[in-house]
């Protein structure tokens, strides 16, 4: 593994204090994702390309953008590995970086209607925008 | 009885009935809810990484007013309890992130002191679903479905209300205002929360699944502590109403009428 990549899965690793080791592959977290028919990449598939260090392809990807944080995988992993952590960290990692916010306030205008409540635009702020 | 109270930036603006109630039957019930003073927003989702430090720190600060006043903290909003407590745990549980919120605030030392009643816990745990059923003037008599939603149940280690795959809380609570609870499969999956901004499409799926399961379990209603959960819902084409739980709750108390606010 390259310096680079390794150093980007320790900070992943770490921001997100996940041991993807832990990991059996059983596959339930993906079972019970709601946002699992929407992404390209899958809870159980997050584990393991963080422990090979494979994150680039998550860094670009969409699923990012999918998982709703309903921490469903996190309390039904038989083994306490918490994927959700791992896709918060990858995300942040992504729109952590220089011109890649998702959403700006310029977008807002036109998602909102006048039944929008604020916690739908502060929480999409949270997720999209560094 | 007095509690310090954070209602959130949703509960003063598009969701004025989930506090106006709250507040309403809590005096009925003889519980006073003194709101924290110059509260911030907490920013409705909680960020489980370690490096983030300044999105949670309006959470510590509204957890520290409390802790002045030696008081315990009640939220109402879903969003908001699940932010403050899981913020609250990470200052009990993560040493170095605590370090960092307390040099960085640099008053008195906060590790997590301050009890953290959800409305619903503050109902059950406090005042006693039996004085509540007391103090029932208008029965609901209508078959009501709670809809949990993730954020008050998940991630269990933290939250801590009920069990997270079989909760009674809300169903005990319409049980005592005189409603039959009904029982459906999707009570605590996600409505779609926040992607709906992005996607309306997958939130309006997950929604409608929701909504589906609860109707065929025979729903009249659906109650709600979140203005997300019940936004989506009714975004989604619920045909039945979705109301807050605050709000069923004044109605029984008999307490919903008497304002002018
Ligand atoms: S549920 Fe847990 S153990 Fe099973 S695949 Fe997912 S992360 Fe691995
Ligand atoms: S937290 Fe995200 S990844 Fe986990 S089950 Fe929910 S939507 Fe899927």
């Amino acid at each position: 593994m390259s310096n680079s990549k390794k150093y980007l899965q320790e900070e992943i690793i770490r921001t997100s204090g996940v041991n993807p080791k832990k990991c059996m592959r059983c596959g339930k977290c993906s079972a019970t994702c709601p946002a699992y028919d929407e992404m390209e990449y899958h809870p159980h598939q997050f584990v393991y390309m963080v422990e090979s260090g494979n994150i680039e392809p998550l860094l670009e990807s969409d699923s990012l953008y999918r998982c709703l944080t309903c921490f469903a995988c996190v309390d039904r992993c038989p083994r306490s590995v918490e994927p959700a952590k791992l896709v918060e960290a990858v995300r942040l990692a992504a729109i952590r970086k220089q011109g890649n916010n998702r959403m700006t306030a310029n977008d807002v205008p036109e998602l909102i209607d006048d039944e929008t409540p604020q916690q739908l635009i502060v929480s999409a702020f949270r997720k999209y925008t560094k | 009885m007095k509690f310090s109270y954070f209602p959130g930036c949703t509960l003063k603006n598009k969701a004025k009935s989930l506090d106006i109630y709250a507040r309403r039957s809590a005096e009925k019930l003889g519980v006073t809810l003194e709101e924290i003073e110059n509260w911030q927003c907490c920013g409705g989702v909680f960020t489980t990484a370690k490096d983030e430090v300044a999105t949670k720190l309006s959470s510590v600060r509204i957890l520290k007013d409390a802790q002045k006043k030696q008081q315990a903290l009640v939220t109402v909003c879903s969003a908001c309890h699940n932010v403050v407590k899981q913020t609250n745990y990470a200052m009990q549980n993560d040493k170095e992130f605590a370090g960092k919120v307390n040099r960085y605030m640099s008053e008195d030392e906060y590790n997590g002191e301050t009890q953290i009643y959800h409305y619903l816990e503050l109902l059950r745990d406090v005042i006693g679903y039996d004085k509540i059923k007391e103090s029932v003037v208008n029965p609901i008599g209508k078959k009501v479905a709670a809809y949990y939603g993730c954020l008050l149940l998940r991630p269990n280690a933290v939250m801590r209300m009920d069990d997270p795959e079989n909760p009674t809380i809300i169903e005990d609570l319409i049980k005592a205002l005189g409603g039959e609870a009904v029982i459906y499969g999707y009570r605590n999956e996600c409505c779609g929360g926040y992607v709906r901004m992005e996607s309306p499409e997958l939130a309006g799926k997950k929604s409608q699944t929701v909504i589906e399961s609860a109707k065929k379990a025979g729903a009249e209603v659906i109650v709600t502590a979140c203005p997300l959960c019940k936004y989506n819902l009714e975004k989604s084409g619920c045909d039945i109403p979705v109301v807050y739980l605050t709000e069923l709750l004044a109605e029984a108390l008999g307490v919903k009428e008497d304002t002018n606010e």
